[in-house]
């Protein structure tokens, strides 16, 4: 095992890592989002599927990969309005209205996949193009990790920061937090719960449909069924090991996308199974989730509908 | 449940919201073929044809209603105590691989003891799998529905070591990747000679019965019971909160592992490295429609086997993906969670009734 860590080329790995981490931490974000708000979002792997599949079926259609990474975030934020009407308005229990989006999200893309991309031309989009940052792309080891990138790893990285100072450093923030935690103290003080919600939740599709994007769009240029194959779920472990914060739930994607990639990698290394190596991003969800490695505490009123009196 | 009960106004008033719920679902799905530049009426008929009027159709149907009923049975066994048992399909896995490991290994027994064994078998191998999260939750408080779905995972790499690749339990005789055929003592026996309908209904039909008087007149149902509707009583009264959700979902396990090994004994006689298709998802839908109610998993049951087997043959005649099921499922979902919008297109009047909604296990769920 250590001997196979070792014939690795590490830089390499910690590419493969940052780019696996990509859709995961998108996610983990919306997810991130949209639970501080005091809504629950297991519906992010059905809202990246969806981003996954219109992103790459406007691209096909407008020969522009930048307006499919539009639509991608576009049809995230119209899912999740879904999410958030059935859950905020309608007082439908959150996990059965993710559950209705992740299967809902199956029979779109599975009904318009012969439509939209099965009938028309077989010459793809190609993916986004590669951008290097002048100089630092220089540097050893990180430079060939950080500072080359394509534009969803890229919008990764900011975003991280930008959700960080949106959640802990703004008014919007604060008032975020306070649906999440007390959103009964948080009307009495006269902050509309529910728009609060339903912004926070249609922001979350906009992330994780971008986090859909990266696999049509960046990875393989291309849409195949079930594309995003569990990695929402990954993500919101992943938000929970990251104790509900931007950096957190970065460090956590990373852990898995590295479990992933080092899996990947080490194939046929020392007789192990390969079956093995592929569970290793899921075994590792499961520990974590289940506080092996420290309890994280959720938003206070996360998951209970909010009812004005 | 006599005639009388079941035609009372108010039992009459309880089936009309399913059933208007599904007419909505077909009625969006129908929108969503007509948008994808299809005929929704030849879907739908080709879909009926498929399910109901072709010949042998009719015992297909009454096939792929059958993990449906014990997957149901499995979820809404789970939605009583408050869980929410994603994990169906991983146990149906495990399921059928400890029911097909019994099935091909043990030799001589007669078939009237070979079969239930495996079947007993199938229902252990659901029963430790999906034991794992009801420990966890017990134990940590880490919600089921993560661990649950991280454990489907799991089970398919599983499998796919067991079987593929000439693995442990995989038939080194073969060319193929699969297990060895079960002997011809573990078959379950077929019914109607010239179809594949086996014996396997009548596991079915009585497993409902058996569901619901453990749920309703048992002990153990009244303590799945109380720890859904309220855990902090249930606790306050001496239940063991913990100890209740760890049975509940070995149970709702055993329930899925027995779908499993009914299909490995009933219909395919061997196990492929993969195998069910999204039986454990759709199951989520069958047990909200019968609001958690064993009996009325039977007709909920039923009519998602149509809609499984059906699509098949719609897809084939019209190309209208067999995913369009899906979209039906998920509406009959959002329409059977939120009566209101029920209630709004046909000017229902309010009656409360029982919400759909998952009773909240507390204990620092963190999802």
């Amino acid at each position: 095992m250590i001997a196979a860590l070792q014939s690795l080329h590490l830089t390499e790995l910690g590419y493969l890592t940052l780019l696996a981490a990509t859709p995961l931490t998108l996610a983990a974000l919306g997810g991130l989002m949209c639970e501080r708000s005091g809504v629950v979002n297991i519906a992010l792997e059905g809202i990246m599927l969806t981003g996954a599949f219109v992103g790459y079926a406007a691209a096909l259609a407008t020969h522009n990969l930048w307006l499919g990474v539009l639509a991608a975030m576009l049809a995230g934020m119209a899912i999740a309005a879904l999410h958030a009407a059935l859950s905020i308005s309608l007082l439908v229990d959150q996990i059965v209205s993710g559950t209705v989006i992740n299967i809902l999200a199956v029979g779109i893309t599975g009904v318009y996949y012969r439509t939209y991309i099965q009938e028309t031309s077989t010459v793809g989009p190609g993916i986004l193009p590669t951008w290097h940052i002048p100089l630092l792309d220089r540097l050893p080891f990180l430079g060939q990790i950080f500072f080359q990138g394509q534009a969803i790893t890229w919008a990764m990285l900011l975003l991280i920061v930008v959700v960080h100072v949106v959640l802990f450093h703004t008014v919007w923030g604060l008032r975020t937090r306070a649906c999440g935690e007390h959103p009964l103290a948080a009307d009495t003080v006269g902050i509309n719960v529910y728009l609060v919600r339903y912004v926070n939740v249609i922001a979350s599709g906009a992330l994780a449909g971008l986090g859909g994007a990266y696999f049509s769009l960046q990875e393989i240029g291309n849409f195949l069924p079930n594309i995003t194959g569990g990695r929402g779920f990954i993500a919101l472990a992943a938000m929970i090991f990251g104790r509900w914060t931007p950096a957190g739930a970065f460090l956590a994607s990373l852990l898995f996308a590295g479990a992933d990639a080092v899996g990947a990698r080490i194939q046929g290394f020392h007789n192990i199974p390969y079956q093995f190596l592929g569970m290793l991003p899921y075994v590792l969800t499961i520990v974590v989730v289940a506080g092996a490695m420290g309890r994280s505490i959720a938003p206070a009123a996360v998951g209970r509908p909010y009812k004005k009196q | 449940m006599t005639w009388r009960r079941l035609f009372r106004p108010a039992a009459v008033a309880l089936a009309a919201q399913p059933i208007l719920s599904i007419v909505c679902g077909f009625a969006v799905a129908g929108l969503a073929v007509l948008a994808s530049g299809a005929d929704p009426v030849q879907a739908f008929s080709a879909l009926f044809q498929g399910a109901f009027t072709n010949p042998r159709a009719f015992t297909e149907t009454m096939i792929a209603t059958l993990p449906y009923i014990f997957l149901g049975l499995a979820v809404a066994l789970g939605f009583k105590a408050g869980l929410f048992n994603i994990g169906a399909e991983g146990q149906f896995y495990l399921g059928a691989v400890f029911g097909v490991f019994i099935g091909y290994s043990v030799q001589g027994l007669p078939g009237i003891v070979h079969v239930p064994l495996a079947l007993l078998a199938g229902m252990l191998g659901g029963f430790l799998w999906a034991a794992i999260p009801g420990i966890i939750k017990a134990r940590t408080g880490a919600h089921e529905v993560i661990i649950t779905i991280m454990l489907n995972y799991v089970a398919f790499q599983l499998t796919d070591f067991l079987i593929n690749n000439r693995g442990p339990l995989a038939d080194k005789t073969s060319s193929a990747p699969r297990t060895p055929f079960i002997q011809h003592a573990a078959q379950l026996p077929i019914l109607i000679p010239g179809t594949r309908l086996h014996a396997g209904l009548f596991v079915a039909l009585v497993a409902i019965p058996v569901v619901w008087f453990l749920l309703s007149r048992t002990t153990v149902g009244f303590q799945i019971r109380t720890v859904g509707l309220n855990p902090s009583a249930a606790r306050a009264a001496g239940i063991s909160v913990g100890w209740t959700l760890v049975i509940t979902m070995g149970i709702s396990g055993a329930l899925a592992g027995l779908a499993g090994a009914d299909e490995v004994l009933g219909v395919s006689h061997f196990m492929p490295p993969s195998f069910s298709t999204g039986y454990g998802f759709d199951s989520i839908a069958v047990a909200l429609l019968a609001k958690s109610n064993p009996w009325a998993i039977l007709p909920a049951a039923f009519l998602f086997g149509a809609m499984r087997n059906g699509a098949t043959f719609m897809q084939l005649q019209t190309q209208v993906s067999a995913d369009l099921i899906s979209i039906v499922q998920a509406t009959v979902i959002i329409f059977i969670a939120a009566p209101a919008i029920i209630r709004w297109i046909f000017r229902l009047r309010h009656t409360p009734a029982a919400p759909v909604q998952l009773a909240k296990t507390d204990g620092g769920a963190t999802i």
